[in-house]
């Protein structure tokens, strides 16, 4: 008996990944070779189900495929040992009844996550890991978002994954307390993912995965998880703020469009009441801590109905809580933008001043195009050009420098 | 990040095709293993080597549009003789894969210590945060 294969399955199938390899690990006890089968089963499940169906049971389905490559596996390893040391050993032990219902763990997802940010990774390899082993997805799938060759991929998560082995870390949940400390990695490599999708798409008209909303799937997943924890409710309310502008924010030749220029009208009311209804809930639990302050930021743009609407006097106090929260270069850059809409452009370039010496942004293209900004709105039109211009030539992203160029020239054309 | 390593060689005199066999398999032998330890550490994106500068041709566009190509371009000294695209965590580790292909060995396995060019690769911009 199967179900047919329709919109719903695909998401289906990647929610169930990362419960199969829960129980999968536990079961072998091998959490590398256990995520490799269940990265065939994956692949298998993508060929079959759309032509057959989904099976009747998807999760044991998936159990079962994925545990028969771990019991092969090691049967061709014992098969080594044997050819080689020619002593003779019992398979049949080796191979655990495959009861497909039991094993099941609500906390594997979490588990998974928790492994998958580990602190010795660098940030590229547990985002890599973090969307194979928690997000289901394919190697393939994963290294055509990132635009790197398959191979390549497969090795970055090898690696992830040696790395965790060699640290020792074994496959149950960290306690409450360990939780609390190893959280801001996790939402620091949900919130990286989110970001990749905006940088890496480029040529995005490509048919490829969009990495933003896998964030957002998996952060969703990850609040699912810790109900009571306000910060990642905060990160899905920040994450949901933004992506709500998403279609506003090019033009139709892919230029960048300022937030001050968007059309509003384009803005995804939905995800907008979502991130209001979620802040709000997340506020309301007390510690205040830098995600659910960077989402009450944007939940301030958003509210706005055009652009001079904005309560810049309401952005710039939640700057200065953010500043006390998180004290860094780019919110004492965002800050000093908040100040100049409240207090006129001098008092912005006045605070950028204690940048200049920082050498974590002080050559940096953010604090130019910021710097250039202020000047135009002063009327310092060369002053502002200059900075453009600087800006231009240090961003690394095709439309910022495209949008950065065609604000000197229209200046420079007055 | 995304870097491109430019590796430039000197255009008239670099030699290379008169490099004893010994040293040419010793710097052949170099960059597959350094191509090698890029693809297994998760960074190489992708790695080609270009022709000698006899093959290339430079081309403009005719009045009608048609290509019109020149042979040798003489202008400059130094010539690109091939190239790395690497996907890494930050600017220092893409410098130092530079210098180790900087190092790559030459005639009696000294290393050439050529110039290697550091790019970052452009990409889109990240999301509008406040």
């Amino acid at each position: 008996m199967t179900k047919p294969w329709d919109a719903t399955s695909e998401h289906l199938l990647r929610e169930l990944a990362p419960q199969v390899l829960g129980a999968v690990a536990r079961r072998f006890r091998d959490f590398s070779a256990s995520e490799d089968a269940v990265q065939e089963a994956m692949i298998a499940a993508f060929a079959q189900w759309p032509q057959q169906g989904t099976p009747e049971n998807p999760r044991g389905w998936l159990i079962q495929v994925a545990s028969r490559r771990m019991t092969d596996q090691v049967r061709s390893e014992i098969a080594r040992r044997e050819r080689e040391t020619a002593v003779a050993a019992e398979t049949e032990t080796l191979a655990p009844p495959v009861e497909v219902e039991a094993d099941m763990d609500p906390d594997d997802t979490l588990i998974l996550l928790f492994m998958c940010c580990h602190p010795a990774l660098t940030p590229s390899s547990a985002i890599a890991l973090t969307l194979r082993a928690v997000g289901g997805l394919t190697t393939a799938e994963i290294a055509n978002a990132f635009l790197i060759p398959e191979a390549t991929m497969a090795q970055r998560i090898g690696r992830a994954k040696q790395t965790i082995k060699a640290s020792g870390t074994p496959f149950h949940l960290p306690s409450a307390h360990e939780r609390a400390g190893q959280l801001p990695a996790v939402l620091h490599v949900l919130y990286l993912i989110f970001s990749e999708g905006y940088v890496s798409s480029i040529g995005a008209h490509l048919q490829r995965l969009d990495l933003a909303r896998e964030a957002i799937r998996l952060t969703r997943n990850a609040k699912t998880l810790l109900p009571e924890n306000a910060e990642v409710a905060g990160l899905l309310a920040l994450m949901l703020l933004t992506d709500a502008r998403r279609a506003a924010r090019t033009g139709p030749d892919e230029e960048l469009i300022p937030l001050d220029k968007q059309d509003r009208s384009l803005w995804d009311r939905a995800e907008i009441s979502e991130g209001i209804e979620l802040l709000t809930a997340a506020l309301a639990k007390g510690a205040v801590g830098l995600y659910q302050l960077q989402a009450a930021i944007a939940a301030v743009h958003d509210e706005a109905g055009r652009a001079e609407d904005t309560d810049w006097p309401q952005i710039l106090a939640l700057y200065e809580l953010l500043n006390r929260v998180s004290p860094g270069p780019v919110v004492t850059l965002n800050h000093a933008i908040a100040a100049a809409m409240v207090h006129g452009p001098a008092k912005g370039l006045e605070l950028l001043k204690a940048l200049d010496g920082d050498p974590r942004i002080g050559g940096h293209y953010r604090l130019d195009a910021v710097r250039a900004h202020l000047f135009e709105k002063m009327g310092h039109h060369e002053a502002a050009i200059k900075h453009y211009r600087l800006a231009a030539a240090r961003t690394t992203s095709i439309p910022e420098r495209n949008y950065l160029m065609t604000q000197a020239a229209h200046l420079a054309g007055d | 990040m995304k870097y491109i390593l430019m590796m430039n060689t000197m255009r008239t005199g670099h030699g290379v095709p008169e490099w004893l066999k010994k040293d040419l398999q010793t710097h052949i032998a170099f960059m597959m293993a350094l191509n090698k330890e890029l693809q297994e550490s998760g960074e190489l994106v992708s790695a080609e080597g270009l022709s000698f500068p006899d093959q290339a041709k430079l081309v403009r566009a005719g009045k009608n549009g048609d290509p019109i190509t020149d042979g040798v371009f003489p202008e400059s000294k130094e010539f690109l003789a091939g190239y790395w695209i690497v996907d890494v965590d930050s600017a220092e580790r893409a410098y130092t894969i530079a210098a180790k292909a900087s190092a790559a060995p030459g005639p009696g396995g000294a290393p050439l210590n050529m110039p290697i060019e550091v790019r970052p690769i452009l990409s889109g911009p990240p999301p509008e945060m406040h």
